[in-house]
């Protein structure tokens, strides 16, 4: 049989899925009790008892100086800057985006202003953030709007050019306004690309929000991580960011499960 | 019967591309007129034109004897070959969109006995073009011909002057076509509806229509095809009643209104 036609069920699918992370952790504990066994102190590859132990200390016990449950406090910090940033993205992705695509004068007004802003590397405009809004919440929360809402809005705007001419026809001959096109045609139809897009735009967001917080932070995974660097705690680092795709996964599929659960009919292969 | 829509002298040009070229036309209230032609003869354009998503570059047109505005409207409905209905809603409210956008300038949707009544209306519409089980489905769930009933219901819901269609049965396979010939003629009488059929099939156009145009090029300049454009080089009015009986000898689903 060719390999393009084997179809894999269900139970065989989660086997061969975990088959490689199984492997990786394998390998990975494999290589540091080599390691461990060489010298009982390396900090480089840590074993698992060692990541346990630093963890459950930053999960469960209060931090002498704040009070606070490190572990926590980081996690609210990077996802109250990464919730800010989506939503705005998202926001501003709806109704720019929406607007730019079905109306062909704003289209030509601002167009080439939103492709102009989107092609500046985002990283490039940190200083400038940092500089204008100082180095608090809003700087790190800018980032993450001016890193992904261009290339949301611009997705979006496509996507409404792109439906179906006829659709706004027959709209219209229907006594539908500009207005009534926009609300009851374009802006339904825009919605599961929306998820869409905040799905696409989920990783480029991390990205900039670990980098604001490397920079200039006192809280945050990013921040943590970057902290923790200079004493080699990989035990530490390690979890983090096994912490930060956890949530990325969980992120990932709420989204999706919006998706189907709000707009069946773009879903058209579920029926 | 009095004319309900008039093209005088009509051109339709792009750069120096003739697509219609001097096309003049009455069409007449309560008629059928199909319209027919070889690919690229204009066909679409025609229609564009009556639809008034586009203007005629040169000449004028009349709808009930004023000007038509080079924009679409609720007086001349349509019917497309695909795309002709919102995916994101259910057969009822599609059909609803229309009384939703006169009832609702601002958020388009309707509240209390005016939904219960566009409501009502829109479902009725759907029996009476045979979804009367489908009120629910969503467009996707539906067949192409379920669909494209779907698309005529939407359509007269707003009770059009003009009912446009283009090519509105391309898509289907010949038996779900024969019921669809039987639903269109049977709500022309019904709705007394004015119907401009743009088709690719000639004996379509000769079954359902009163009278068949045919558009194409008068002159070919083999050095600049683009040139010339088409005009109506055919115009024959047809006795309804014998098309009636070669309609009937040539159907071939047996249910009198099938579900298809």
């Amino acid at each position: 049989m060719r390999w393009v036609n084997r179809q894999v069920g269900r139970s065989n699918r989660i086997f061969l899925g975990s088959l490689p992370i199984l492997l990786l952790v394998l390998t990975y504990l494999f290589l540091a009790v080599q390691r461990h066994e060489a010298n009982p102190a390396d900090k480089i590859l840590p074993l698992p008892s060692a990541m346990v132990s630093s963890m459950s200390a930053l999960i469960m016990v209060p931090d002498k100086l704040s009070g606070q449950f490190i572990f926590w406090a980081d996690t609210l910090a990077s996802l109250q800057r990464l919730g800010i940033g989506l939503g705005i993205s998202t926001l501003m992705a709806l109704a720019v985006g929406l607007v730019l695509g079905i109306l062909p004068p704003v289209r030509a007004t601002f167009g080439p202003l939103v492709t102009g802003i989107a092609v500046i590397p985002p990283i490039a405009l940190l200083p400038i953030l940092f500089i204008a809004l100082g180095l608090g919440e809003t700087a790190k929360v800018a980032l993450i709007v001016v890193g992904i809402a261009p290339v949301m809005i611009r997705d979006i705007a496509a996507h409404v050019q792109a439906l179906p001419r006829e659709l706004i026809i027959k709209a219209q001959t229907l006594g539908a306004s500009s207005w009534q096109v926009m609300i009851r045609v374009a802006l339904p139809q825009a919605m599961p690309r929306l998820i869409h897009a905040i799905r696409l735009a989920l990783g480029p967001a991390w990205v900039f929000l670990i980098s604001a917080e490397a920079i200039a932070s006192d809280v945050g995974l990013g921040y943590r991580i970057f902290l923790v660097r200079r004493y080699l705690s990989m035990d530490v680092i390690l979890p983090y960011v096994a912490w930060i795709a956890l949530l990325a996964i969980a992120i990932d599929f709420a989204l999706v499960t919006i998706s189907k659960r709000g707009f069946a009919w773009a879903h058209g292969d579920d029926h | 019967m009095s004319t309900i829509l008039s093209l005088r002298n009509v051109w339709v040009e792009y750069g120096d591309k003739v697509i219609i070229e001097n096309l003049s036309l009455d069409i007449e209230e309560g008629s059928f007129v199909s319209v027919v032609g070889p690919s690229g003869a204009g066909k679409s354009s025609f229609l564009r034109l009556i639809l008034g998503q586009e203007g005629p570059s040169r000449g004028k047109i009349r709808l009930d004897g004023t000007p038509l505005p080079p924009e679409c409207g609720p007086d001349r409905g349509v019917v497309f070959q695909r795309y002709s209905t919102f995916p994101h809603l259910t057969a009822l409210r599609n059909v609803m969109f229309g009384h939703e956008c006169d009832g609702a300038p601002f958020s388009a949707r309707l509240f209390g006995s005016a939904k219960r009544k566009a409501r009502e209306e829109a479902a009725d519409m759907l029996t009476a073009v045979g979804l009367g089980a489908n009120l629910d489905s969503y467009p996707a769930e539906m067949s192409g011909g379920m669909q494209q009933r779907l698309a005529i219901a939407q359509a007269l819901i707003k009770r059009p002057r003009i009912l446009l269609l283009d090519e509105p049965l391309g898509a289907l396979d010949p038996g779900i076509r024969a019921d669809m010939h039987e639903l269109i003629l049977r709500l022309w009488r019904d709705y007394a509806l004015t119907i401009v059929m743009v088709t690719h099939d000639i004996r379509e156009a000769f079954t359902l229509g009163t009278r068949v145009l045919t558009l194409d090029k008068r002159r070919h300049d083999p050095q600049a095809p683009h040139r010339y454009g088409a005009t109506v080089v055919y115009d024959l009015p047809l006795d309804k009643e014998n098309a009636q009986v070669t309609y009937h000898a040539e159907r071939i689903t047996i249910d009198e209104v099938s579900n298809n």
